[in-house]
């Protein structure tokens, strides 16, 4: 039965996410004007707020499906404006990388560095949505590759102890020659040349690497497969794209949260001026304002129920390729375009530092960028429809 | 528990009414839309269908099925991806079915539902939309005044489908603050119904013009007696019901671009080829996604009995932005040929237009 209602159990659940998220904005503006400081693992307040493993534990089997209610825990999280209270440091297997990692590696390899935090390192100062394109090189040489290269945007680069680098063995192979390769922090030739300033996500560190003859060993290859077949794609290629399709619904719940962040920030002040949206009032007896405030809410909504429906059919076991990119484009549509709206809504003041509503627009602004851009998503949605390849339509 | 699971029952309803929209609907469309009128033999086929007396229950002649929003969410989408016209045509009754359904006394389900239990089509419109510019349901200037046991209704009403050979309407009309709906017999005293002069979308749907003076009605043809009705809650069956059909055509315009796209050569390639066509369609395939999730949400809420006005409304408003791009862009991609009439993606434009403004040919 199709059904969008969420269970008293549930609805605890995110009213406590929220309220600890909420506890953490009192930190909010030091940490935007202490940009590379790092979080404390924890803070004080996290002690009142039960964690969130232990929340889950109390839910029932025939419940909302775990990812579908994930997404919902993102919105209820990230909608609020505070710095996490708790995790700051040892939040082994969250990283970006711990997903490739989970994606493409061998048993023996997701045992032996599964625990850890990894980041994951792909982007290049010549190479970002075309990744076929990257020049960083793992060079063979008896039991050890040899890695040259430069690479930016790492997330968490400066956190992660370990790091999934790709690079390609054969420059004439295209994807097929790209292949993923853990590297530990401390190994010589690989440094951290700088943590990046950012518009927004101030409290996610982003490191630029450089590998000069970094030598680790042969079997820090992830899935252990040293072919590059001259043929289109490869399998392991595909395997770490795949890796986007489970963590597309998440960065688009985040750009999702935002939006509705800013919304309810809105709409909460608006109310106090005595402006807020009467349900049943037609559309020509609103203001302009109301109608901006509906248009606002219709839009986030139907972002969400696109995040929801993509990791619905994750719960299923369905293929959800499409569904994670359609997901990721609204994603990103409404994390820039609902704080924007929200700002122009409350007028000047919401620049002022008093507020954190500009910090809305600042943190969504990413989830259009990162893990895809919404062009990207496009071409990929194209593809699908169109039944084209990645060479058809480029 | 969020699912985006149909029953199994919905889902053999959705496919069977593809079938039906691909074969029976699909090509007349374009016919039907020039001929400005709408063929018996659709009307009796799609009637043989059994959508409108699903609900019934059996005691008055129908089916006795489940009383669905949510299913009538699903069938709309799917007969609009056949054609709006024909679609609103065949569920031209549910306005008046669903809202006795949901709202009518005892007697007044005895009296009026067994009349749609039949093997031919039979009609009841109901009318809402007025003459004045910028109309809305919260601004009616249809009134209904109390005498002795009995009402008196004033005023005009537009549009109203199948009013030609509808025997009752469904006239909702305001008393002071309050809004009721009446149920009054076509051949009621001060009643005139006169045709319409012709619509820009969903042209071969026969409307008519009501033009109430004074008419005098019993008090029992106040729907629901003196409990009255949830007004709320009929407008927002006839917003998502809207909403629901232009998903439906949302759908076909992108299918169809899909495929010309991948026809049309431009430049020595097919011009889906082209990123400036390629993201068109891209957006125009997540808007039917998007738009499909909002109605169900909407007709979800209302098979719940829940207040479903803020997601009806905000269905509403998304589809009423999202359909008119995407009908819109469909056009854009066949340049000269989407304009000209052999095609339909102006037919489709102009469906789209009309589905998002009225509120009620069809009804969830």
């Amino acid at each position: 039965m199709i059904d969008f209602r969420i269970s008293e159990t549930d609805q605890r659940i995110l009213d406590q996410v929220a309220a600890e998220a909420k506890a953490g904005e009192k930190y909010a503006r030091h940490y935007e004007d202490h940009e590379h400081e790092a979080l404390p693992d924890s803070f004080p307040e996290a002690a009142v707020f039960t964690p969130l493993p232990k929340l889950l534990a109390g839910r029932a089997k025939d419940d909302t499906p775990a990812a579908t209610f994930q997404m919902l825990v993102s919105f209820a999280r990230q909608a609020q404006n505070g710095v996490p209270l708790r995790g700051n440091v040892s939040r082994g297997g969250a990283g970006l990388g711990n997903a490739a990692l989970r994606a493409a590696g061998t048993k023996e390899q997701i045992e032996k560095w599964g625990g850890l935090t990894l980041a994951m390192s792909i982007t290049e100062p010549g190479a970002g949505s075309d990744t076929k394109a990257i020049q960083t090189t793992a060079r063979l040489d008896g039991e050890e590759w040899v890695l040259n290269g430069d690479k930016i945007f790492v997330t968490t680069g400066i956190r992660a102890e370990g790091v999934v680098v790709w690079a390609t063995i054969d420059k004439n192979a295209g994807r097929a020659g790209i292949k993923s390769f853990l590297v530990m922090k401390g190994t010589p030739g690989f440094d951290i040349v700088r943590q990046e300033k950012k518009l927004g996500i101030r409290t996610s560190d982003t490191a630029a690497y450089a590998f000069r003859d970094c030598r680790i060993p042969r079997e820090n290859l992830l899935g252990g497969d040293e072919s590059a077949p001259r043929e289109k794609g490869s399998a392991s290629y595909r395997g770490v794209m795949k890796t986007f399709n489970m963590t597309r619904p998440g960065v688009a719940s985040g750009g999702v949260a935002k939006a509705l962040g800013a919304l309810r920030f809105a709409e909460a002040a608006l109310a106090d001026q005595g402006l807020a949206v009467d349900w049943h009032a037609d559309f020509h007896r609103r203001s302009a304002a109301q109608q901006k405030l509906i248009e606002m809410e219709a839009d986030a909504e139907a972002a969400a129920l696109t995040v929801l429906y993509a990791a619905w059919l994750a719960d299923q076991g369905r293929s959800n390729n499409l569904e994670a990119s359609v997901c990721k484009a609204k994603g990103g549509e409404v994390c820039r375009t609902v704080p924007q709206r929200a700002m122009e809504l409350l007028g000047a003041m919401s620049i002022s530092h008093d507020h954190l509503v500009e910090k809305y627009l600042r943190d969504g602004r990413i989830s259009d960028i990162y893990e895809g851009t919404g062009q990207i998503q496009r071409l990929i949605i194209a593809r699908s429809i169109l039944d084209y390849s990645s060479e058809e339509l480029t | 528990m969020i699912s985006f699971q149909p029953t199994e029952e919905q889902a053999l309803i959705a496919d069977s009414l593809d079938a039906f929209a691909r074969d029976v609907l699909r090509p007349r469309a374009r016919a039907v839309d020039e001929a400005g009128a709408i063929p018996d033999d659709i009307l009796q086929q799609g009637w043989e269908l059994g959508l409108i007396g699903a609900a019934i229950p059996e005691a008055y002649g129908g089916s006795g099925g489940e009383r669905s929003p949510m299913t009538g969410a699903i069938v709309l989408e799917r007969l609009g991806t056949g054609c709006a016209s024909l679609g609103s045509a065949i569920m031209a009754a549910s306005g008046f079915v669903n809202a006795l359904l949901d709202f009518g006394t005892d007697e007044q389900k005895r009296e009026y539902l067994p009349l749609f239990t039949g093997a031919a089509p039979h009609f009841a419109g109901l009318a809402l939309q007025e003459p004045q510019w910028g109309f809305g349901p919260d601004a009616l200037r249809t009134t209904a005044e109390r005498r002795g046991k009995g009402w008196v209704l004033s005023g005009a009403k537009r549009l109203v489908p199948f009013g030609d050979r509808s025997s009752h309407f469904l006239v909702v009309a305001r008393r002071d603050e309050r809004i009721d709906a009446f149920i009054v017999p076509r051949d009621t005293k001060g009643l005139s119904v006169a045709p319409e002069s012709g619509t820009m979308g969903l042209k071969p749907l026969p409307t008519a013009r009501l033009d109430l003076d004074r008419v005098e009605l019993p008090g029992a043809a106040r729907l629901g007696g003196e409990a009255g009705i949830d007004t709320a809650r009929l407008l927002n069956l006839l917003r998502v019901g809207s909403a629901a059909l232009a998903v439906g055509i949302s759908r076909i315009v992108t299918d169809t671009a899909i495929l010309y796209a991948r026809e049309r050569i431009a430049f020595g390639e097919a011009i889906g080829k082209k990123q400036a066509i390629a993201f068109m369609l891209a957006d125009m395939h997540i808007e039917c996604d998007a738009m499909r999730l909002m109605v169900w949400k909407a007709a979800s809420q209302l098979e719940q009995g829940m207040d479903a006005t803020k997601a009806s409304v905000l269905a509403q408003d998304y589809v009423r932005r999202r359909a008119m791009k995407v009908a819109d862009d469909g056009l854009q991609i066949f340049g000269g040929h989407g304009f000209i009439r052999d095609l339909p993606l102006e037919m489709w434009l102009r469906n789209t237009r009309a589905v998002t403004l009225l509120d009620g040919p069809v009804a969830i």
